[in-house]
This record gives structure tokens, C-alpha cells and sequence, in this order.
């Protein structure tokens, strides 16, 4: 039997009629279009679909699209504000954190929940955090350099790492 | 990878979910489901019902009782490896919290969902058999408290009966010259335990062991405590020949775990380093 969810994604609130089973990444990529989340090893290892559920990073690949029922969420999507990209963007444009890019979005939502916690990391510390995203061009060392450019940015701005919400326009 | 199709029920209370489970056959309980839903994606489990957990907020606390910290089945792994009071009152735990997968999965998975799943490979469980912890569990016929030496019976395997819901985790507050650590050979790939150790280990004004409680995971079948390891430490004082001499029988009697990763004497050997490591670590931190 399908179940009724509303999920509010970068402030938008969606209502839809989901089979249990289907899982978020697909809800969001495919109901929903927003493809910028991307589905890696889809076995919960190498974090591209990492998405901000109610603040926290997850991977969006191994939940259940009602079990983000009601929640507030944030993808990449919602990252740049009126174009204007947010710090973390702005440090992997500077700092070269990408090559082929597929890791990226994953990378970025990771990055943002670790300056939430820890506005001011050490290179160990954004390793440590960055743990469960993989990257297959970079070496990592690029990616390290565009947290820290990020870092720095906000710190630079008193901006918070997570964007506030956004309007949340009531889908019909 | 899609699930198998199943239907879905959301419980607000673990009553309704003790009713959900009388009622409904061939279903699971969901908590987290990082380890359940990797499993159905695979369809090495195609459960026809699936009861969410998840909205249960009164699951979720950690909280000091009298002189044992209380955990609710739903905390999540993170909520654990940042709380102070988890830290203080049983660093075991907390640190084999922090050790868990990577920290998406730690958001996410709870530790209820863990010891229910019992991996033979996960991390809680040493942390568990060290501290003797106790599993909450709840029925019909009400609660009962199974000790964590009784609870982990076998690969994936628990002392939980089917009509039974996993509520709280309790562990003994630490007191006096104790020390604990929880050290792992993490797998390079999948971040689980090839071997964990845990160690709890209390000390006399001399510096001599009176007690020594120590979980291993990720080498046998289930979690296990080495006592022949626990007997020789015990009376000992902790230096590193006697505790090596002792931690060499750290894998005794076990039928240790193969794959392609680690050879059954190569665990063995990492059971022998990390048990004499993880005994070290928490001597000193005792003081």
C-alpha cells in the first residue's frame, strides 16, 4: 500500500504518494528531478548521494523515502543562494576539489556538516569527517584545501555552514 | 538495488510496536536500518512487514540512573560518541561509538539496531562484554534485563525472543582506578572490526589488577570474553611482558573467523596485538 509523505527539500514541500520501499535517493532524483545527488556504489560506502536530513549528513541510498516523512532537506541543489554559490562551492571552484565531479555533491553536503560542527577544522579533523565520501581523482589533498577555503569564508562572513532554511512554498 | 516490496507500518509507541509485532507475521523492526536495509536492497532478507521505530522519541536518551548510564534503543551512534556523559561515565562505549562506520552512518544507525543485529563484527558488542552491560528487552509478558554475556548467542544471533522489542542499554557508571579502552583493526574497505578489543580495568593503590573485563569482536562467531586472558591479568601489575603473556591466549579455544581479507591465524595473531594493546591502554588511563 502506498504511503502519503510531505518532505520539505532546499525549502520546498513536497507531498507524494510512495511505495515503502522506494528509497530516498530515487524519490529525490526521480520523483522529484533533483539528479544532483548522485547514486555511487549504492551500498552505503562511498557517500555521492549524501544528502542534509533535518541537519545531519546521510546517505540518502540507504533510507526509505517514508522515513523522511515530514523531514527538512538539503541538497545540492539548494546549496548556492540566488546563484550566489555557497563558501563550500566557492572553495572547490578556487581550490580545483573536483575532477570528474561525481563525488562532489556528496563531498560538499559532508563538508557543510562538518563546519557545522567543527567551524574551524584541522586537516585530520576534515579527513576524518570526509570519511565516508570516496574520491577516485583527487587524491583528496584538493578537497582537504576547499574545506579549509570554505572554513575560512564563513568564518570570514559569520555565516552559519548550513544555509538557512529557504522560504518553504507549500507544494498543491 | 530495490527492496523487496513489504508493507509499512509506523509505531509511536513500543506498545503499539509489541502489538504490530503480535499481530503482523514475517515482519522486522525498524530502527536506523543501516543494517537492515543494505540486507533488503540485497534481498538476503525480503520481510513482508517492516514496523518503523524511528518516530519513538522516548527511544532516545542517554541518561544516568543511580550509577549505571541508560541508553535508549534509538540513540544514534553520534548522539553517543558526542555526549559527555557517555564519555565519562563508560568511554568503552563512547569510543567504540566514534569507531563505527563513517559519520553519515554514525547520524543514522542506533545502537538498539546494532546489538539486535548482532554482526559478528560490529563494534558495540566488545564494548558491551567488557562493561558487563545489560539489553532491556520488551514483551507482552513485560521487561526483562538479559546480561550482554548471555545476549550475543551467535553469528547475527541474540538471546531476544521474536515477540521482544530492544529498548535500553545499561552500563555501569565507572568508578575508583578503572580504566577502558576500545581499540580495532578497522577493514579498509567496509570500516568494520576485523578484530575490536575492549578492556575495562580497575586497579589497587600498588598498581596491581584486581579485575580485568575484556570483550573481543570481529574473531569468533559472536562477541566473546577471553577469561582465560581476564584470570592471568588479573593480580598482575599491568606491565607490558605480563600483560603480553596473557594476551596471547586472547583467541584460545575460538573458532576464529576466515575470509578473504584475514586468514583465521592472522586474526588470531591481531586478537594477541590488540588484546595486549587495548589491556595497555586502559592501565594507564586508569591512573
Amino acid at each position: 500500500m502506498k504511503q502519503s509523505i510531505a518532505v520539505t527539500v532546499n525549502g520546498t514541500t513536497h507531498r507524494h504518494e510512495v511505495e515503502p520501499r522506494l528509497l530516498l535517493v530515487y524519490y529525490l532524483r526521480e520523483e522529484l528531478g533533483l539528479t544532483g545527488t548522485h547514486i555511487g556504489c549504492d551500498t552505503t560506502s562511498c557517500g555521492s548521494c549524501t544528502i542534509l536530513l533535518n541537519g545531519q549528513a546521510v546517505k540518502s541510498c540507504t533510507l526509505l523515502a517514508v522515513q523522511a516523512d515530514g523531514a527538512d532537506i538539503l541538497t545540492v541543489e539548494g546549496l548556492a543562494d540566488n546563484g550566489k554559490l555557497h563558501p563550500i562551492q566557492e572553495g572547490f571552484w578556487e581550490e580545483h576539489g573536483l575532477q570528474c565531479g561525481f563525488c562532489t555533491p556528496g563531498m560538499m553536503l559532508a563538508a557543510v556538516q562538518l563546519l557545522a560542527r567543527k567551524p574551524n577544522p584541522t586537516d585530520a579533523e576534515i579527513r576524518h569527517g570526509l570519511d565516508g565520501n570516496l574520491c577516485r581523482c583527487t587524491g583528496y589533498q584538493h578537497i582537504v584545501n576547499s574545506v579549509m577555503y570554505a572554513a575560512r569564508k564563513l568564518a570570514e562572513h559569520h555565516l552559519p555552514a548550513v544555509p538557512p532554511s529557504r522560504r518553504t512554498v507549500k507544494a498543491p | 538495488m530495490i527492496p523487496a516490496a513489504f508493507e509499512y507500518h509506523r509505531a509511536s509507541s513500543v506498545s503499539e510496536a509489541l502489538q504490530l509485532l503480535q499481530r503482523l507475521s514475517d515482519a522486522k523492526l525498524l530502527a536506523g536500518g543501516h543494517s537492515l536495509l543494505p540486507m533488503m536492497k540485497l534481498r538476503l532478507t525480503s520481510p513482508a512487514h517492516l514496523i518503523d521505530l524511528g518516530r519513538i522519541e522516548a527511544m532516545r536518551y542517554i541518561r544516568q540512573d543511580g550509577q549505571t548510564l541508560a541508553v535508549g534503543a534509538l540513540t544514534t551512534h553520534w548522539e553517543i560518541e558526542s555526549s559527555q556523559l557517555a564519555h565519562s561515565t563508560a568511554p568503552a562505549l563512547a569510543e567504540a561509538a566514534s569507531r563505527i562506520g563513517d559519520v553519515q552512518v554514525r547520524n543514522v544507525g542506533t545502537i538498539g539496531g546494532s546489538m539486535a543485529h548482532a554482526d559478528p563484527a560490529a563494534d558495540y558488542p566488545a564494548a558491551m562484554l567488557a562493561l558487563d552491560g545489560q539489553i532491556v528487552a520488551e514483551s507482552p509478558r513485560g521487561r526483562r534485563t538479559i546480561p550482554s554475556v548471555e545476549f550475543f548467542t551467535g553469528i547475527f544471533t541474540t538471546a531476544l525472543a521474536p515477540d521482544e522489542v530492544l529498548v535500553e542499554i545499561r552500563v555501569p557508571a565507572t568508578s575508583g582506578r578503572t580504566g577502558q579502552a576500545y581499540l580495532k583493526f578497522p577493514h579498509p574497505a567496509s570500516g568494520f572490526a576485523v578484530v575490536g578489543v575492549a578492556a575495562v580495568i580497575t586497579r589497587d593503590g600498588g598498581g596491581r589488577c584486581t579485575r580485568a573485563r575484556i570483550g573481543i569482536t570481529g574473531v569468533g562467531p559472536a562477541a566473546y570474553r577471553p577469561t582465560a586472558v581476564e584470570d592471568q591479568v588479573t593480580g598482575s601489575t599491568l606491565d607490558e611482558k605480563a600483560v603480553a603473556a596473557a594476551a596471547a591466549h586472547a583467541a584460545d579455544g575460538v573458532d576464529v573467523n576466515e575470509d578473504l581479507f584475514a586468514s583465521a591465524e592472522y586474526r588470531a595473531h591481531l586478537a594477541r596485538v590488540f588484546t595486549k594493546r587495548a589491556v595497555l591502554a586502559a592501565a594507564q588511563r586508569g591512573g
